[in-house]
């Protein structure tokens, strides 16, 4: 699998740039996401007062996640049900692992699952002798590809289907070299050939979880491929994994959910399958797996309860902040080197892997807002941004020239505006005499670099607003009176 | 009619990059101001909103900045930006700062509530529906983020420069999407920056505007910078300017006539 870390973002935000394929590939998706959310949106009048909703459930649940975890598990265990708690990656990978070595699992089919990427589960079972398949198309896509996901409910976002083509002729051995592969309906036919015979292998299903509803120890997915069922329904064994976050009250609070996070996702109503298992099968049932188990993983969740960064932990992973963002719109999701790419990736990330190692995802921001203006649970995603960068420049990880820089500029503005408005004025000149030359730009300035590669930089023109200003109006007759410093 | 305030006492903070990269904006807004019925003043001891400290993380030093910009603007009725970004920062962001902070906070909620955007309290506060400015061109009006967002301000600049004779405005289609500048974001990231920014000047191009018109220095100087460097003939100009009827050269330029951009 391609090297991720989120510690070369900016190396690898400039490759993205760069890649032909991947700005094709972004380029498509863009629009087609933002128009059939707003559609979404403007379809239902009370659409907003349905995201104040959710997030309210949310908050409430966060509020006391203790309670409505141990409701969710009672109920599960009720019905059937084998709840286990992990504590981290490494745990809940564990867990996996025996239950598919206790039935002899040789072949496991998933569906689609983030925190099944965030643990790495698949490379995990691969290295223990189980193989893993994907059946989301997406994720089946990128198996095959050797390669993580880049968007949360799109993961092969960043794939064209002349690639998706070319990892089918060189994967499935079956398939003619003479059976066209060129359009969007012969490539999901391949995949679902391929598919049908791994569904009815597989011992084990794992599925992750939209909701785990409490009331009734139920857990619920959403898809639009039908995948889900079959990766739950055929294999005797269900693993369903979850981080601690999904659980809320009851059903009518699930559906609530659904029903923003369809609209922001993909701006449908409702996903084409919503399907919520409660326990295993039962004597008398048709169907159903002998084994209904629950993974509830924690991964650094429980640790932001409390915190500046809890709010985080309403997000349903709809995918809406990374479709309206314009940096993931520039480079995609790859270059994160997170499984949550994005703006919510810039929060998330930084409190899974430590801020340390993910510094430039919570600086990578414009501050544009139009995350947190289209996140179904509001989420205050710049806000937060900024907090880990109070953090970044609290605990001295950034550069000590800058840090004092900041701080000389700060005090000054803030104490000396007489000091200050004689460095602007001073600048004022030098830029404008500078900007003379090239008829009042600039081509290349110190410590501008940046901007100047690419720009030029309007120069000033010669005397500054504050200088002009009091030359003109003399008389000070509405001038208010001077402010002393603040105490 | 909803009762306008009569003749009331304005603070204009005037921002930093007006005062060093365009004072003719400062003029304009003064103008406008005044013409609208307003007494206007431009406290001396203004300096900047603190921004550039508080998305840095340097919480303790914007909050220093901002304890001097309470103090200067506590006297006026009004405090008007030319920025939605500095008008943001105050409106939005202090109080957050100084949320934790029983002495602070009530000043700085007071200064936030009575804080505007210049053509947000132009249009809705002093109900100003006719303005001095002609302008003969063709407009983009490009929203900045944070007039759209934190501001709430995206139809008030539409419908006053709807009053300037000889300009007609385009919509861009991708009107909400930020311009790449984003403060330290567009040298931290200059790479990035410059793939949103090259996006936005091409959709403005492909608008026929022959002019960019928006309310933000910061997204002026980036976009104006850009078309220079690319050698597209858009002019750039700030709403203010436009509005006033400023006889400046557009931004980047000497005369109003505009060396032709080379290339």
């Amino acid at each position: 699998m391609t090297e991720m870390s989120p510690l070369h973002f900016k190396e690898a935000s400039v490759r993205a740039l760069g890649d032909a394929e991947l700005q094709r590939a972004l380029g498509n998706m863009r629009q087609g996401f933002i128009e059939k959310r707003s559609k979404a949106a403007a379809r239902l009048p009370e659409f907003e007062a349905l995201r104040d909703k959710a997030k309210e459930i949310k908050d409430h649940v966060l509020a006391h996640l203790d309670v409505y975890l141990e409701q969710f598990e009672k109920n599960c265990v009720a019905n059937g049900g084998t709840v286990h708690w992990a504590k981290d990656t490494a745990q809940a990978r564990d867990i996996i692992l025996n239950i598919c070595r206790l039935v002899g699992a040789e072949t496991v089919t998933k569906g689609k699952s983030m925190v099944g990427e965030e643990i790495a589960i698949n490379a995990f079972l691969e290295a223990n002798g189980i193989r893993p398949i994907e059946t989301d198309l997406g994720e089946y896509i990128i198996q095959l590809r050797n390669e993580p996901p880049s968007h949360l409910i799109a993961p092969a976002i960043h794939v064209n289907k002349e690639q998706v083509a070319e990892a089918f002729r060189a994967h499935h051995r079956d398939l003619s070299p003479e059976r066209p592969l060129t359009d969007r309906a012969a490539l999901l036919n391949e995949a679902r050939r391929a598919l049908r015979e791994r569904f009815l292998e597989a011992d084990v299903g794992i599925t992750g979880a939209n909701f785990l509803v409490a009331e009734t120890g139920s857990t619920m997915i959403v898809t639009n491929e039908g995948n889900g069922d079959l990766t739950q329904t055929l294999p005797r064994i269900h693993i369903v994994i979850a981080s601690l976050e999904k659980v809320v009250p009851n059903l009518d609070d699930a559906m609530t959910l659904v029903r923003v996070l369809a609209r922001s996702a993909t701006g449908q109503e409702m996903s084409v399958y919503t399907t919520i298992s409660t326990g295993a099968k039962r004597p008398g049932d048709l169907d159903g797996p002998e084994q209904f188990h629950v993974v509830l993983i924690d991964n650094g969740r429980s640790k932001l309860v409390g915190t500046e960064f809890q709010e985080v932990l309403r997000c349903i992973r709809c995918g809406a902040c990374l479709n309206h963002c314009p940096v993931y719109g520039s480079v995609g999701g790859h270059a994160y080197g997170s499984v949550y790419p994005g703006p919510i990736g810039k929060v998330l990330t930084p409190a899974l892997y430590g801020l340390d190692k993910a510094r430039d995802l919570p600086n990578a921001s414009s501050f544009c807002g139009r995350c947190e203006d289209v996140c179904p649970m509001r989420i205050p995603l710049p806000k937060m941004m900024r907090h880990w960068r109070e953090q970044e420049y609290q605990q001295r990880l950034i550069a000590p020239r800058l840090r004092w820089a900041l701080r000389a500029w700060a005090f000054v503005a803030a104490q000396l505006p007489t000091l200050y408005h004689l460095g602007a004025r001073v600048a004022a000149f030098w830029l404008y005499r500078r900007g003379k030359k090239l008829h009042g730009r600039l081509a290349a300035l110190p410590y501008a670099e940046g901007w100047t590669r690419f720009r030029d930089f309007p120069a000033p023109l010669g005397k500054t607003f504050q200088s002009q200003w009091r030359g003109a109006r003399r008389h000070k007759r509405a001038e208010a009176p001077p402010a002393g410093p603040p105490s | 009619m909803v009762e306008r305030p009569q003749n009331p006492s304005v603070g204009l903070f005037a921002t930093c990059l007006v005062d060093l990269f365009r004072p003719s904006v400062g003029f304009a807004a003064a103008k406008l101001l005044e013409a609208a019925g307003c007494r206007v003043a431009v406290p001396r001891a203004q300096t900047c909103c603190g921004q550039p400290a508080y998305n840095s993380g340097a919480k303790a030093d914007a909050k220093r900045i901002a304890r001097r910009v309470i103090a200067t603007f506590r006297p006026f009725d009004y405090v008007v930006a030319p920025s939605g970004s500095c008008a943001g920062m105050i409106k939005a962001h202090y109080p957050e700062a100084f949320a934790d902070d029983p002495r602070w906070l009530p000043r700085a909620e007071a200064l936030a509530a009575k804080t505007y955007e210049l053509t947000g309290f132009l249009h809705d506060v002093m109900g100003v529906r006719a303005v001095p400015g002609k302008f003969e061109g063709i407009a983009a009006y490009h929203d900045s983020c944070s007039s759209l967002r934190e501001m709430k301000v995206r139809e008030q600049p539409r419908a006053l420069l709807g009053a300037v004779p000889g300009l007609a405005l385009r919509e861009l289609p991708g009107r909400d999407v930020c311009c790449g500048f984003g403060g330290t974001f567009c040298v931290k990231y200059p790479e990035i920056s410059n793939h949103m920014t090259a996006d936005k000047c091409r959709e403005i191009a492909e608008s026929g505007a022959d002019t960019v018109i928006a309310g933000d220095m910061g997204c002026l100087l980036n976009i104006a910078g850009k078309m220079l460097r690319d050698g597209r003939a858009i002019r750039a100009y700030h709403v203010a300017e436009v509005l006033a009827g400023v006889e400046a050269a557009p931004i980047g330029q000497v005369k109003p006539e505009a060396e032709e951009a080379t290339a």
